[in-house]
């Protein structure tokens, strides 16, 4: 099984974004770029929000490229707004368990509670967004992605707004989690620390043009010019 | 977001509810011989008044928003909160207070009679304007007042380094401002007073002070010509169509207008001169806007213990009336609150309640006898009315929500109930609640359309203060406004209230 994106071509507006490669399954990757790249449209195509003009993308051998957003086997984080600030984290998790409804099924309290207590978050569930901490929020959004079970998680930076201590435990928190569930993770960020901790092999987009993973440390001792530009001679 | 075919049926009927009785009343104008010097005397008179009370209420407005613009003192938030209150008084409450103050036997004739001078006389044009400037002073200084608090401070901070003086300021500051703002708070206030009805039924009257909607209503109720109602009908929509295409190019305006008890930091502020005038004039607008407030609550207070059972019955057919076309405007609404939208609620603002009235009447006569459905038909109408206001009120919080919360949504796969139920509404409570409140207020007072339809058994609670009015009960007619004013504030405020709590973001 493997991510694969086969001649991938994509545009928005004037962008034009060109990928092809393949991810293996339960591989942690990082995505690596200078802003305006083309990381996020990368994302934002692998998610669904961007629809592919030619090419293909499969998951685990089944074309997925026009599957909407919220079947795909895909689960991603934002860097913002990965919950409701108005609902408790319990109704988050609930409208992420049964998006038909959005109901608290007898069946899922239990889920739920097993999930928060996975992420550090025992008890929370009765809690409001707006009362936790950025940490807090983070682990919880973590919960929402481990209740929805799909294989590939995408990350958009999505703990750019904490500090380097916070950012650290989060990346080491999702890394052991993606690795009990067996995940596939991609990781978009701008820091080559977080690279390094975090991903086994690295992706560099430049210009829009996506290149396969490579090693991540190799890559970044020794990187190509583009990507030394970028580091700026790290 | 409701999904796609709710937003297209909502669309449909709110279109069909302009075309639907807008064609009844062309076919039914056709037979129509051709109008009456009566007609041309209305069409002039609504075009007089409107003029003047437009021109009235901006002049006046200038000043008061000045002062109220450069001073603080203690009640100041509470005056600028009450010059929205315009926007959800029933017409004939005020009506009352202002025939309390100016009328026959009004408290100023009480005073000038011992100076040996002559009464003053309220029917008639000037009870007509003296009521619309009642009505819209308010608004045009909140106007004219938001145009004050958008000067940069660094103008004024510039001016006071300089040294200006009054005059230089005048020139270089406040002269420029005005003329970008006054000719747009004129042309709504013009629009708006087109359109008077309540207003001209309750003040005006006869040759020489009727309207062209009351010619449509008299037209209908004393001479039952309904050709010649059409063909008012269709000039009045066609006056109000290109006087508010007029007036929509040149100003927006502001229904829940934030930040006006702020004030401008000027270093002119000292000055005698200025002082004096300043409190004159605010001290003269809140004599103005409170004294037949307080005048009505007074006399309300003696005649709402004597109220007869018609008049309960009434108030209970407003509360229904009210709470009707509040679903049904919410309802239009919510699927609605987008950019075409709200071009397509517009039309709420542009078709008098009188004409869609009128075509309601005669596309339901054929199949039904039109007055046991004036309180549904009074209902629609104050809903679609209402839907501007509503749907601009909410555009700009359901747009935010949705860019907010587009791709969160998707990446879930809620479902459009699932996105309703607990994102959606949640999240607009808080302008949902205003807008209903104001909805169901402005329904409440309304004295519109159901004068066309009504027979005693349903009236409503405006129309009975009204018909007591026209028989002299005035104690009876002025606990019912007092009812009425209690009613309307009430559910304004309740729904209100209902949207704020628990409403956290």
């Amino acid at each position: 099984m493997a991510l694969e994106l086969d001649q991938i071509e994509a545009r928005s507006g004037s962008f034009r974004l060109r990928a092809n490669l393949t991810v293996t399954e339960g591989e942690r990757v990082a995505i690596v770029g200078a802003s305006g790249s083309g990381k996020s449209t990368l994302l934002d195509v692998i998610a669904g929000f961007l629809s592919i003009t030619s090419g293909a993308l499969r998951w685990a051998g089944r074309d997925i490229s026009t599957v909407p957003p919220g079947q795909r086997p895909v689960s991603i984080l934002f860097q913002d707004t990965n919950l409701f600030p108005h609902l408790t984290v319990g109704q988050n998790l609930a409208l992420a368990l049964n998006p038909a409804t959005g109901r608290m099924r007898a069946e899922d309290a239990g889920r739920i509670d097993a999930s928060l207590d996975r992420v550090g978050l025992a008890g929370f569930a009765s809690r409001r967004l707006s009362e936790m901490s950025g940490g807090q929020q983070s682990r919880a959004a973590l919960a929402r992605v481990l209740l929805q079970g799909r294989p590939v998680l995408l990350l958009d930076e999505p703990f750019a707004a904490l500090g380097p201590a916070l950012k650290i435990e989060m990346l080491d928190l999702v890394a052991e989690v993606a690795a009990a569930e067996g995940l596939t993770v991609l990781l978009v960020s701008h820091d080559p620390q977080d690279a390094r901790r975090f991903a086994s092999k690295t992706i560099v987009v430049e210009n829009g043009e996506v290149a396969p993973p490579q090693e991540t440390g190799p890559l970044l001792d020794n990187p190509p010019p583009g990507l030394r530009a970028y580091l700026g001679g790290e | 977001m409701a999904s796609r075919p709710v937003s297209i049926i909502a669309a449909l009927t709110v279109a069909g509810l302009v075309t639907g009785p807008v064609t009844a009343v062309i076919l039914r104008a056709e037979a129509f011989s051709g109008f009456r010097p009566a007609d041309w005397q209305a069409l002039r008179f609504t075009l007089v008044q409107a003029t003047l009370s437009a021109g009235l209420s901006v002049l006046f407005a200038i000043p008061v928003a000045r002062a109220l613009a450069r001073r603080s003192f203690p009640g100041r938030g509470l005056l600028a909160a009450l010059l929205g209150a315009p926007f959800i008084l029933p017409v004939i409450v005020a009506v009352l207070g202002l025939l309390a103050v100016f009328g026959q036997s009004g408290l100023l004739n009480r005073l000038l009679a011992p100076l040996g001078l002559p009464d003053l006389q309220i029917y008639g044009l000037q009870g007509v304007l003296l009521a619309h400037v009642f009505f819209n002073l308010p608004l045009a200084t909140r106007l004219i007042l938001q145009g004050w608090l958008a000067i940069p401070a660094e103008h004024f901070r510039l001016a006071a380094t300089l040294g200006m003086g009054r005059r230089a300021m005048w020139r270089s500051i406040e002269y420029p401002m005005l003329r970008r703002i006054v000719p747009g708070a004129f042309a709504v206030i013009f629009v708006i007073c087109l359109s008077s009805f309540a207003v001209a039924l309750t003040l005006g009257g006869g040759p020489r002070a009727t309207t062209l909607e009351l010619a449509i209503y008299q037209s209908m109720r004393f001479d039952f010509d309904l050709a010649r109602a059409a063909a008012l009908g269709l000039l009045q929509l066609g006056l109000a169509l290109t006087a508010g295409l007029i007036a929509l190019r040149m100003t927006q305006v502001p229904v829940a207008s934030r930040g006006l008890d702020r004030r401008v930091p000027r270093w002119d502020r000292t000055n005698p001169g200025a002082v004096c005038t300043d409190v004159l004039w605010i001290g003269l607008a809140a004599l103005f806007l409170l004294t037949p407030l307080a005048m009505v609550t007074l006399n309300g207070l003696a005649g709402i213990t004597t109220l007869g059972a018609s008049v309960w019955q009434a108030a209970g057919h407003s509360i229904l009336v009210a709470l009707g076309s509040t679903a049904l405007c919410l309802l239009w609404a919510l699927p609605l609150a987008t950019r075409w939208g709200e071009w397509l609620g517009l039309a709420g603002i542009a078709l008098s309640p009188l004409v869609l009235g009128i075509g309601l009447f005669l596309i339901v006569r054929p199949f039904a006898n039109p007055f046991d459905l004036a309180l549904y038909v009074t209902a629609t109408v104050n809903a679609f009315v209402s839907l501007p206001f509503v749907l601009r009120i909410l555009r700009p919080e359901a747009e935010a929500i949705r860019a907010d919360y587009t791709r969160l949504r998707a990446a879930l796969g809620l479902s459009g109930w699932a996105w309703l139920r607990w994102v959606f509404l949640p999240r607009l409570k808080r302008p949902l609640g205003f807008a209903a409140g104001l909805t169901a207020a402005l329904s409440m007072g309304d004295l519109g359309v159901i004068a066309l339809f009504a027979d005693p058994d349903n009236a409503t609670l405006p129309l009975k203060v009204y018909q007591l009015m026209g028989a002299y009960r005035m104690d009876q007619a002025a606990g019912g406004a007092l009812l009425l004013l209690m009613l309307s504030l009430g559910l304004f405020w309740a729904f209100d209230r209902g949207g704020r709590v628990g409403s956290r973001t």
